[in-house]
C-alpha cells in the first residue's frame, strides 16, 4: 500500500491548468498543419494558418490558446494499491483546480445556479470528476478543459437497434453539419455508441482524448469513423463555417454493451482547440 | 486584399461592406456577452438609460482571459454569436448599435433587423485568443463589473482582422461558403 497525501494530488492538478490551456497536443498541432495544406478554400486555408500561429504564440508565449480555459473536466485513473490521506480525491482535485486557474490567470467561467442566480463562482469549480480505478500503486489525472461553444453543440438520441449503421451515420453526420461554425470547426467528432443514456455521453467525451490520427482498433469502426468523416468533410462546412473541405480533423467512436431494447448515440464536439493535460502520480 | 475600417461604424460604411469582405477594424469597440446583453436589454425595454453609449458602436462578443501583470488583456477570442441572437434585435432597433463581431451564424430576427436599421456582423476567428489579443491595444472596464470575464470593456483596437459574415443585404457567408465547397 503506497501512501500519497492529498496535497499531492492538489499540487499535480494545480501544476497541469496552465500547460492545459496554453499548449496544444502535438497530434493536434499536426492536424491543424495538415488540415490547412489540404484546405481547398482560399479563406479556410487563412484561417487555419492563423489557428496554428495562434498555437505557437500561445505556446511560445504562455498564453492561453482560447480565452474559454473550459469548464475543468477531469479523469482520474486511482490505482488501488494507493491510500489517499487528508482530504477526499475530489476535494484535493477540486483545491488544484482553484488554485491553477487563479494562478494561471485563466478564466472563471462556471456559475453556481445554472437556472436563477447564475452567479460566477469566481474560481472555475467545481470541476467534473470522472473517476475510476486500476491496478497499482499510482494516479494518473487527465484534465480536459471544455470550452463552452462546442459543449453546447453536442447531442444525445437514443436510437433504436434497427436504425443500424446507416442510423448512426445519418445522426452523426446531421448534428456535425447542423452545428456549422458554432462548436468552432475544424471539429474533433467525439461518439459514444452503447451504454445506458449518461454511458454514451460519457464516452462520447472521453473519445476526444483519443490520439488524432489513430485508427480504431476494430476494423468495422474504423471503417466508420472514415466514412463519417469524409461525409463530413464534403459538406462545405470548412474552418469557422464560412466554407470549406477541413470541417473535421477525426471521428473517435467508444462503444460499450447495450441493453437488447436499445443503441444510444452520443455526439460530442471539441473545437480545434483540442486541450488536454496529463500527469501521474 | 483586406480593407480597412475605423470605427465608429456609421450607416453609411454598414451599407458599403459585403459578406465575404477581408476587414481589418481600428479604433474603440465595446465588449458584451450573454449576461451583459440581458441586463441592457431589460434597461431598453424599460425605457431606462444605457450606461454606455450604443450609437453606431460596434459590439464584440468576448469574455476574456484575466491579464497578466504588465499586459493590456489576456486572451480575446469570439464567443459563439447566436446566444446573443435573443437580444441584439432590440439593440441595432431601439439604440442604433450598427457592428457586431463574434462567431457562428446569425438567426433571421438578427438579420432582418440589421437590413431594416443597417447593422453589420463580423466573424472573427474562434479559438484565436491569444493571436487576437496581438491586435487589442488598450482595454478598460467601463460596467458591470460584477459580472467578472462577462463585464463591458471598451477596447482599442490595431487591424483586428475579420470578415464580414452577414451583411446589411441579407447576404450570408455561412450560406455561400459552405454552398460553393459542397460536393
Amino acid at each position: 500500500m503506497r501512501i500519497i497525501k492529498s496535497e499531492d494530488i492538489t499540487t499535480a492538478v494545480t501544476n497541469l491548468c496552465l500547460p492545459a490551456a496554453v499548449k496544444l497536443p502535438d497530434d493536434v498541432m499536426k492536424a491543424l498543419r495538415d488540415g490547412a495544406v489540404m484546405e481547398e478554400s482560399p479563406l479556410g486555408k487563412s484561417i487555419l494558418n492563423q489557428v496554428v500561429l495562434n498555437g505557437e504564440i500561445a505556446r511560445n508565449e504562455s498564453r492561453p490558446i482560447c480565452q474559454d480555459t473550459g469548464y475543468a473536466v477531469i479523469f482520474a485513473e486511482i490505482g488501488q494499491e494507493c491510500f489517499v490521506e487528508g482530504s477526499t480525491i475530489e476535494a484535493a482535485i477540486q483545491q488544484g483546480i482553484r488554485d491553477g486557474y487563479k494562478a494561471g490567470y485563466l478564466r472563471k467561467s462556471i456559475v453556481d445556479d445554472p437556472l436563477f442566480d447564475r452567479k460566477n463562482s469566481t474560481d472555475n469549480t467545481p470541476a467534473v470528476i470522472h473517476l475510476s480505478t486500476v491496478p497499482g500503486d499510482k494516479i494518473t489525472i487527465v484534465l480536459a478543459p471544455k470550452g463552452g461553444g462546442s459543449e453546447n453543440m453536442s447531442k444525445i438520441n437514443m436510437m433504436k437497434p434497427s436504425d443500424g449503421e446507416e442510423g448512426v451515420f445519418k445522426f452523426v453526420v446531421d448534428s456535425v453539419i447542423h452545428a456549422g461554425g458554432n462548436p468552432c470547426p475544424p471539429t474533433i467528432v467525439g461518439v459514444g455508441i452503447g451504454g445506458t443514456f449518461e454511458k454514451c455521453a460519457e464516452m462520447a467525451k472521453r473519445s476526444l482524448l483519443r490520439e488524432v490520427g489513430s485508427v480504431h482498433p476494430d476494423p468495422r469502426y474504423a471503417a466508420l469513423e472514415k466514412r463519417i468523416l469524409d461525409e463530413i468533410n464534403r459538406s462545405g462546412v470548412g474552418p469557422q463555417g464560412l466554407g470549406g473541405t477541413v470541417t473535421a480533423l477525426a471521428v473517435h467512436i467508444s462503444t460499450y454493451p447495450c441493453h437488447i431494447a436499445q443503441m444510444p448515440v452520443a455526439v460530442n464536439l471539441n473545437c480545434h482547440a483540442a486541450r488536454h493535460a496529463e500527469v501521474t502520480i | 486584399m483586406a480593407i480597412s475600417i475605423t470605427t465608429p461604424i456609421t450607416i453609411e460604411k454598414v451599407r458599403q461592406l459585403k459578406a465575404g469582405d477581408e476587414v481589418l477594424i481600428s479604433g474603440e469597440i465595446l465588449t458584451g456577452r450573454d449576461a451583459a446583453h440581458k441586463r441592457l436589454v431589460t434597461l431598453v425595454n424599460e425605457g431606462k438609460p444605457l450606461p454606455v453609449e450604443l450609437k453606431d458602436a460596434t459590439i464584440y462578443f468576448v469574455g476574456p482571459t484575466p491579464a497578466r501583470p504588465g499586459e493590456v488583456i489576456g486572451s480575446a477570442g469570439p464567443t459563439t454569436s447566436y446566444r446573443m441572437d435573443a437580444y441584439s434585435p432590440i439593440l441595432i432597433e431601439k439604440c442604433g448599435l450598427t457592428g457586431m463581431i463574434g462567431k457562428g451564424e446569425r438567426d433571421e430576427s438578427v438579420v432582418s433587423a440589421m437590413k431594416e436599421f443597417g447593422a453589420v456582423y463580423f466573424a472573427a476567428i474562434g479559438g484565436a485568443g491569444a493571436l487576437i489579443a496581438q491586435s487589442i491595444t488598450a482595454a478598460e472596464v467601463i460596467c458591470y463589473e460584477d459580472l467578472g470575464p462577462e463585464a463591458i470593456h471598451r477596447l482599442t483596437v490595431k487591424d483586428f482582422p475579420v470578415v464580414v459574415a452577414q451583411d446589411s443585404f441579407g447576404n450570408s457567408l455561412f450560406e455561400s461558403g459552405p454552398a460553393m465547397y459542397r460536393k
